[in-house]
């Protein structure tokens, strides 16, 4: 039964179309919250990670990964969630970075703030709020082009 | 449901209701301000601190339903159990007053979290550690702000100020608590799952006597703490109406789903 099961690496790559619900630019592999895929016999357990405890997205998440697997047609699917190691912006992937930055939302820097304006690329930013439209941003404006912008929180 | 026969472990029980019933009630209380806050930045702030503490209510929840093994669900133990079943600290009960009282009752809230998360993150009993270790990432953000926000205020105007003096000296009596053990923590801390709660007590106070030394605040001398919070036994009359509020739809429309 084992003969038309496809590869992990071909599950990640077709996990890596399944767009973010709340930040579409970016996939889920980007966001660095899928673990895991492993095939269990003819199961598939995919591992998945929240990325704030309280985040809406999460159910909707783990549906969108149920529809895109059942879509390249694995019949046999389970979804496992895993708290620890928790999950951090460390797993962003540098592909994710960069597609963040160009919709808009400053990518997170371990300094704690943005780098730059990621709409006109200036230095000079100042925080607005700590919180933002989604639990992973924060509200910055650039002080040159007077733009506000998102910034993804370094966690 | 499964049917493992897990031993029922009362007193691990009960510490993960005195953890969810926190991040629930708070939750809930800082959820009231939605719609309402001074300014929209501080709105969404307020919402994105709910979100998180109700997050961590689920995960906390959760596992005291998976230890008391009677098929009860997080959803179950924060809408169907009533006032006295509670195991919150009587500080998140409190009710929230203006922007700054809310603030304050975060940051003194904010700073006991994270010392307990911290020290949970080595706890023996690895589920509770799990849960720490994705808490503990919110909670530093939680305090930063909070802090921040009562620096701002009590290191403000001269309304702002007294505002915050006024709030730290209705709240301060109801800090004690979290830091005087009862035999279920003592219980717990033997077992190595969770700190002596007295011992948390000193990150605590030097936290927060750095934030108000900068906020231009005094904490009152007396240390007297009302109890009766995180037994249950003598919760404030504000958790009944709170929980009026929360519990509403399904009293009255018994596992309504949308």
């Amino acid at each position: 039964m084992t003969e038309a099961r496809p590869s992990e690496d071909q599950i990640l790559a077709w996990l890596d179309q399944v767009p973010d619900p709340e930040i579409p630019a970016i996939s889920l592999v980007d966001l660095g919250i899928i673990r895991a895929v492993a095939w269990a016999g003819d199961t598939l357990e995919v591992t998945v990670t929240p990325t704030y405890s309280g985040c809406p997205a999460t159910s909707v998440i783990n549906l969108e990964i149920e529809r895109a697997l059942r879509g390249h047609g694995i019949a046999s699917l389970t979804l496992k969630r895993q708290l620890a190691p928790p999950w951090t912006t460390d797993w962003l992937s540098e592909k994710g970075r960069a597609k963040l930055e160009a919709y808009g939302i400053a990518p997170p820097q371990p300094a704690g703030g943005p780098e730059r304006c990621p709409h006109c690329g200036a230095a000079e930013v100042e925080r607005i709020s700590q919180f933002g439209s989604t639990p992973c941003k924060a509200q910055w404006r650039c002080t040159a082009c007077r733009e506000p912008f998102d910034y993804f929180k370094c966690i | 449901m499964t049917a493992t026969a897990a031993a029922p472990d009362p007193a691990l029980f009960e510490f993960c209701l005195r953890m969810g019933d926190n991040t629930l009630v708070l939750g809930h209380r800082v959820s009231e301000w939605c719609g309402h806050a001074p300014v929209i930045e501080e709105d969404i702030a307020l919402a994105n601190t709910a979100l998180d503490l109700i997050g961590q209510t689920q995960l906390w929840l959760g596992l005291a339903g998976e230890v008391e093994g009677a098929g009860r669900s997080a959803d179950d133990l924060a809408f169907l159990r009533d006032a006295w079943d509670f195991r919150n600290l009587l500080l998140v009960e409190r009710p929230n007053r203006d922007f700054g009282h809310t603030l304050l009752r975060q940051c003194l809230f904010d700073a006991w979290h994270l010392e307990m998360l911290t020290a949970l993150c080595g706890s023996s009993e690895p589920r509770v550690s799990e849960i720490a270790q994705k808490a503990v990432k919110e909670v530093s953000y939680h305090l930063e702000r909070s802090a921040d926000t009562v620096i701002g205020l009590g290191d403000g105007t001269p309304e702002s100020h007294a505002r915050m003096q006024d709030a730290l000296d209705r709240l301060w009596p109801y800090v004690g608590e979290a830091f005087l053990p009862d035999a279920i923590d003592t219980e717990i801390a033997a077992r190595g799952i969770a700190p002596d709660a007295a011992t948390l007590r000193a990150g605590f106070d030097a936290r927060i006597g750095a934030i108000l030394a900068e906020a231009t605040l005094s904490p009152p001398d007396s240390r007297f703490a009302h109890q009766g919070g995180k037994t249950g036994v003598r919760h404030t009359e504000d958790l009944g109406h709170m929980l009026a509020t929360m519990q509403f739809l399904q009293r009255a429309y018994p596992g309504a789903t949308w």
